[in-house]
């Protein structure tokens, strides 16, 4: 059974997956944790992708899949090929860089989908990813959000602008629904209702 | 004080629900420790040694005197009849049960308060000066802006689980009262060349494990921009900021390891994205809160007040507490009174339920039904009438309420420590309760003069010894509680951090250590001097010498 929430026209549901997101393989190499170096801040402490692995990474042949960054980067698959016809998105890892991907992808709305990992669910770098996307790169088409992805985040995910969320495997995305209703008038502007409360409201009394 | 309208009310109605749920699906084993985790945590909720601790919110430290009767009504339902005032204005409750807490927080809903953001990597509560709209040398009555940056980040989604916890301190006064330069983001509000409000930002300051005092980042924002340039240093630390080690995790770790001019040029360059984005406070905002903070109907008083004034003179207990207690007012005939919740021999900060009730009718009586937590842990009401001192002294007095320490070595900050805490080193409380016992002698107290010292049981610096003009740090050496002493921290405008003297005592040791500290003090002192000022004058040096003597003979 699908645990894919997808929200349309502000309606959420619980729908069928019709993307299969390419893994990397498990890296061979030993975890390199780095030195607090300044450039190197978002990287610190977290695996890099090897040169290996995105050798090893298996492309199907057919349907619509998700890539990552990194394999996208090193042009394993010519970027023209499935993007144009809608079956190609990329996936992104929290600390990786946005710039990265718009420099390779150039128009980002010609991916119909991107998806954002998220190894731990206390990872909040998340929804500053989601937001950049929509507010400073115009992004217009699905984002995603996979991984450590729990009900109790829902609602500061869509907030940020992510419109699709694959809740983890072991709970359930029909009882995640509720929450992304959590609060009928949040305080501040954020992606999906960029007025903040004092622009919606009067609240002269 | 700021009155909730209808949306107020529902988003504290909805954070009740939502964390009833969060308990109740960790209760029924849906969530995991480490799930449930920064959702309690962000509810103020903490497990402890013996029991959890609910901190409550008390946004930039103001009360009315109905949310004080509540607080003293839960302290004594849930918990063991008494509250914590910390040094980030807020309450503490010790004993509480995690299953009482959903209940704890709709009760607080009910007299407009919450537990929200006062724990967990997200924005904490906003703090600020206690003396705020009513001191003399106040241009900015910080207030408004205080409360409209709590509702900004209230659930803010972009800043939901940062790197670590962050803290924001406003003020609007000559002389800092906010110890603005200890937090993560400080401003300042001043009047700017034009005669407009504006803002000059502080950023990357701490205490904690690494102290250090914030970087000017901004000497002049319009405050129109607050929000939008905050977001622009948040966004900066969330996406750069260290997570894989929680010590090097705040933001003042990025700004040391960037510089302050690339950071700058990195938030500067967010900034030009985000000015004027629909989160620019408007005129009409700022105009509709600051109402709430509007003059009370005071009355037209002469600056002197003969009833005060023979009362001054006659009664000598009363003159003494009058003299530390009371602060200039705005208007003439009118004084800011601290309430001491430090009597010798208990715990700093501690009030009971009892004295929240008498606290909350003394407001109402004589101050207007208002009251604040001030960051040295001590209750003020603001707006006092100078005939009607004596008569809420008195009260005050048989409630303990009456110490007349304000300022001096026992108005001691301290944080709960080793008893309750579980990320303490070593206890506080006692090593307090001993030095207050040590100088317990009133004379010999107003002698030594002005005199901050502040106890924390572990490096997260809850008590802010690195700002004490004497400073004390629990450590764990083998198991065993030992104690660091400081000397020459300072907050305010000309804030420091102070320098260790030598190696750390043993808990028997401190109050002869404190002693050493101040005979060396009372004697190399000039007429002016305070205590901080010989250290300045003199360096540690004098002062390790006479503490670390080996057999002193007498003479």
């Amino acid at each position: 059974m699908s645990n894919l929430i997808q929200l349309k026209d502000d309606i959420a549901s619980v729908v069928e997956d019709e993307w299969a997101i390419v893994q990397l393989p498990a890296s061979q190499a030993e975890q390199r944790v780095l030195a607090g170096k300044v450039v190197l801040f978002k990287l610190t402490g977290e695996q890099t992708v090897t040169p290996e692995q995105i050798a090893g990474t298996e492309i199907p042949a057919t349907g619509k899949i998700i890539v990552p960054l990194s394999v996208y980067l090193a042009k394993k698959i010519a970027p023209a090929t499935r993007m144009d016809i809608g079956s190609q998105g990329i996936w992104l890892d929290t600390h990786e860089t946005l710039e990265s991907l718009i420099e390779a992808v150039g128009d980002i709305n010609k991916l119909p989908i991107i998806a954002i990992h998220v190894e731990r669910f206390a990872d909040g770098r998340i929804f500053s990813l989601g937001t950049l996307l929509r507010t400073r790169y115009g992004y217009k088409n699905e984002l995603r959000a996979f991984g450590d992805v729990l009900r109790d985040q829902l609602f500061f995910l869509k907030r940020s602008g992510f419109t699709s969320f694959q809740i983890r495997a072991d709970r359930s995305a029909e009882d995640a629904l509720a929450s992304l209703n959590d609060f009928t008038a949040p305080y501040q502007g954020a992606v999906d209702e960029p007025r903040p409360v004092f622009q919606r409201y009067n609240r002269a009394n | 004080m700021y009155k909730y309208d209808k949306l107020d009310q529902q988003i504290v109605d909805e954070r009740v629900a939502q964390y009833r749920d969060q308990t109740r699906r960790y209760l029924a084993g849906e969530l995991t420790d480490d799930e449930f985790r920064p959702l309690r945590l962000q509810n103020g909720l903490y497990i402890q040694r013996h029991a959890p601790m609910l901190r409550i919110a008390v946004p930039y430290g103001m009360l009315s005197s109905r949310q004080l009767r509540k607080l003293g009504d839960i302290s004594k339902k849930y918990d063991k009849d008494y509250g914590h005032f910390s040094t980030r204005q807020n309450l503490q409750l010790n004993w509480p049960k995690l299953e009482d807490t959903p209940e704890i927080l709709a009760e607080l809903a009910t007299v407009e308060m919450h537990a929200i953001q006062t724990s967990g990597n997200c924005i904490r509560n906003i703090t600020t000066d206690q003396f705020a709209g009513i001191a003399p040398d106040e241009v900015i009555d910080p207030r408004a802006m205080a409360e409209i940056m709590r509702q900004w980040s209230t659930f803010h989604p972009e800043f939901a689980l940062l790197p670590r916890k962050f803290k924001i301190a406003v003020s609007g006064t000559k002389h800092d009262r906010a110890v603005v330069q200890a937090h993560d983001i400080g401003m300042e509000f001043y009047t700017d060349s034009a005669g407009k409000l504006a803002i000059k930002v502080w950023v990357g300051g701490g205490l904690g494990r690494t102290p250090i005092l914030g970087s000017v980042i901004r000497e002049h924002l319009e405050w129109q921009h607050a929000l939008t340039y905050c977001e622009a240093i948040i966004r900066v630390y969330n996406l750069h900021g260290r997570r894989d080690n929680i010590y090097k995790a705040r933001i003042k770790i990025l700004v040391k390891a960037l510089g302050i001019d690339e950071f700058k040029k990195q938030v500067e360059a967010e900034w030009a994205h985000l000015k004027d984005a629909p989160n620019t406070i408007t005129e009409a905002e700022l105009a509709r809160v600051d109402k709430h903070f509007g003059e009370f109907n005071y009355e037209q008083l002469p600056a002197h007040d003969a009833s005060f004034d023979a009362a001054v003179a006659s009664n000598p207990a009363f003159a003494a507490w009058a003299k530390r207690s009371l602060h200039a007012h705005k208007k003439a005939g009118y004084r800011a009174v601290t309430l001491s919740l430090k009597p010798h021999g208990k715990a700093p900060g501690d009030a009971t339920s009892e004295q929240m009730h008498v606290v909350a009718d003394l407001a109402e009586k004589y101050s207007f039904g208002e009251l604040r937590v001030s960051h040295e842990q001590n209750l003020i009401l603001a707006d006092v009438k100078l005939g009607d001192l004596f008569a809420l002294w008195e009260i005050a007095r048989a409630n303990g309420l009456a110490t007349p320490n304000i300022g001096l070595l026992t108005d001691m900050i301290c944080c709960p420590g080793g008893d309750v805490c579980s990320l303490a080193n070593a206890k506080s409380i006692p090593i307090a309760q001993a030095i207050q016992m040590q100088f317990d002698n009133l004379d010999y107290l107003h002698d030594i003069g002005e005199l901050e010292l502040n106890i924390s049981g572990c490096m997260n610096a809850c008590g802010h010894h690195h700002v004490g003009h004497i400073g004390i740090l629990g450590i764990d050496k083998d198991g065993s509680e030992w104690y660091q002493v400081t000397i020459g921290g300072k907050q305010g405008n000309d804030a420091s951090i102070g320098a260790v003297i030598g190696p750390s005592f043993a808990a028997a040791e401190m109050p002869s250590v404190i002693q050493k500290l101040i005979d060396v003090y009372v004697k190399e002192r000039t007429d002016e001097e305070r205590f901080i000022d010989t250290v300045r004058r003199l360096g540690v040096a004098p002062f390790k010498a006479h503490v670390y003597a080996k057999n002193e003979v007498a003479a």
